[in-house]
């Protein structure tokens, strides 16, 4: 029977409460959003907080709008939201591709968008989408917000740039007219966690790849991106050769470690593979073919 | 702490520990044990309840997250002595055998049901996708559905 150790709870009304919380609780209290990273590690009990601060009375994170040039999505927006979100869609297939392959629907229904990137774990799949959008992070303190590229939020496993009393509040993306995105993942079985995954983004100007992101996850990237990838193909047209190309130096750029969920060669495999499967969708996408 | 909250309609109030899951209150405290605990690692759906109106794995929510809010559990299917067309639809396809998912399986599919009445295949498979029957295959499952599907509230199982 998996039971977390005993814990304190507190709920927060808002984000200044919450705040307010986190500061005077000190840095062994955590957030609780969903709970579906965090329970499940308090009851392995490889998380142990002394409190934690329930934030999902916190409606005021809870939504998709955008902004100016921006898709801005609210940390408390679950993930079912996300996948059903038309905007998102429009935007940023990218967003739907993954969410329909994170858990299943259910647990969906419970876990947020910033719960999964707060969480860090290196086959988190939201991680990797914002990292190949380069995203912005919103974090607010008592003293005020900073912005963060989602390229320098992770500071490693499990571990990001927010501090102890501060909180995620929204993402930002950037709207790119006419961008193609998509997002593949192997996994063991429906559900699972990536054996490894990849999301990328092109926008394409007059048959050459303008701008575009590649995201990896599970498979050790740093900051889940593929700079050399993107180096290379950015500027090009997007042929078979080329894109197979940014897909071998995404590989590269893996880092791989092995576990149950495969050796390190078969991971570096599907990094390309995966990579180069995106690649294909998100052009196809940004020229309208599917 | 000091919980309240209502379960099935009816406000209950009790004295829980933080650390209390909402599986183990549900059962344990107010002895709705029509909710089953499974593998406790948030996969096989056993515990399935609704939380404000939304199905949730309730071994992955402190009973404390439920302070406040609405529960519904298997428990509240029947209604007024007559089973909801979900559960006939359960017995009518034989979309059990040993009965363990069944709880999950029946609370998920009601929620479907009314968000979308008349689900294909496909989307009964992806909505209890989250849930697992090591019995039936989730051919008969799938059937249960079906069945439910096109069988108005209101109507008797054809004995």
């Amino acid at each position: 029977m998996q039971v977390p150790a005993p814990v304190d709870y507190r709920r927060a009304r808002d984000v200044s409460h919450a705040l307010q919380l986190l500061d005077q609780l000190g840095p062994e209290a955590r957030l609780i959003a969903g709970g579906h990273s965090l329970l499940p590690m308090m009851k392995l009990r490889l998380a142990r907080p002394e409190c934690v601060i329930d934030i999902n009375d916190l409606d005021e994170l809870d939504y998709i709008r955008i902004e100016g040039n921006e898709l801005v999505l609210g940390a408390m927006t679950r993930h079912a939201a996300l996948l059903a979100s038309p905007v998102v869609g429009e935007h940023y297939a990218i967003f739907h591709d993954a969410e329909r392959v994170i858990a299943d629907p259910i647990v969906r229904n419970r876990g947020t968008v910033g719960g999964s990137l707060c969480q860090a774990d290196p086959a988190e799949d939201l991680s990797a989408v914002a990292s190949a959008l380069r995203a912005n992070l919103v974090i607010r303190s008592a003293s005020g917000t900073r912005t963060v590229p989602a390229r320098q939020f992770h500071t490693g496993p499990y571990e990001t740039v927010v501090g102890p009393a501060e909180i995620l509040t929204e993402v930002r993306v950037p709207i790119r007219p006419g961008a193609g995105s998509a997002y593949s993942k192997v996994e063991r079985r429906a559900g699972d966690w990536a054996a490894a995954a990849v999301g990328a983004f092109v926008v394409l100007t007059e048959g050459t790849v303008a701008n575009l992101g590649i995201g990896l996850t599970a498979v050790g990237a740093d900051h889940f991106c593929a700079p050399a990838a993107e180096d290379y193909l950015r500027g090009k047209p997007p042929t078979e050769e080329h894109l197979a190309e940014a897909a071998r130096l995404a590989a590269e750029s893996s880092s791989p470690t092995a576990d149950q969920r495969g050796p390190v060669d078969y991971k570096r495999h599907l990094a390309g593979e995966l990579t180069l499967r995106s690649l294909r969708r998100a052009v196809a996408r940004a020229e309208g073919r599917v | 702490m000091q919980v309240t909250m209502t379960v099935n309609g009816a406000e209950v109030s009790a004295d829980v520990e933080p650390r209390l899951l909402l599986v183990h209150f549900l059962r344990e405290q107010l002895g709705l044990t029509g909710t089953h605990w499974g593998c406790d690692t948030t996969q096989c759906g056993a515990c399935v309840v609704w939380l404000d109106a939304t199905p949730v794995k309730s071994c992955t929510v402190l009973a404390a997250m439920a302070d406040g809010r609405s529960v519904r559990t298997v428990e509240d299917l029947e209604q007024g002595g007559e089973l909801d067309p979900v559960q006939q639809g359960f017995m009518q396809e034989h979309g059990l055998q040993c009965g363990f998912c069944t709880p999950g399986m029946m609370m998920t599919t009601r929620w479907l049901l009314d968000h979308n009445p008349d689900p294909d295949q496909a989307t009964i498979r992806e909505a209890i996708s989250g849930q697992i029957c090591r019995c039936t295959g989730y051919e008969n499952i799938v059937r249960a559905v079906r069945w439910a599907a096109t069988h108005a509230v209101s109507e008797e199982v054809q004995a």
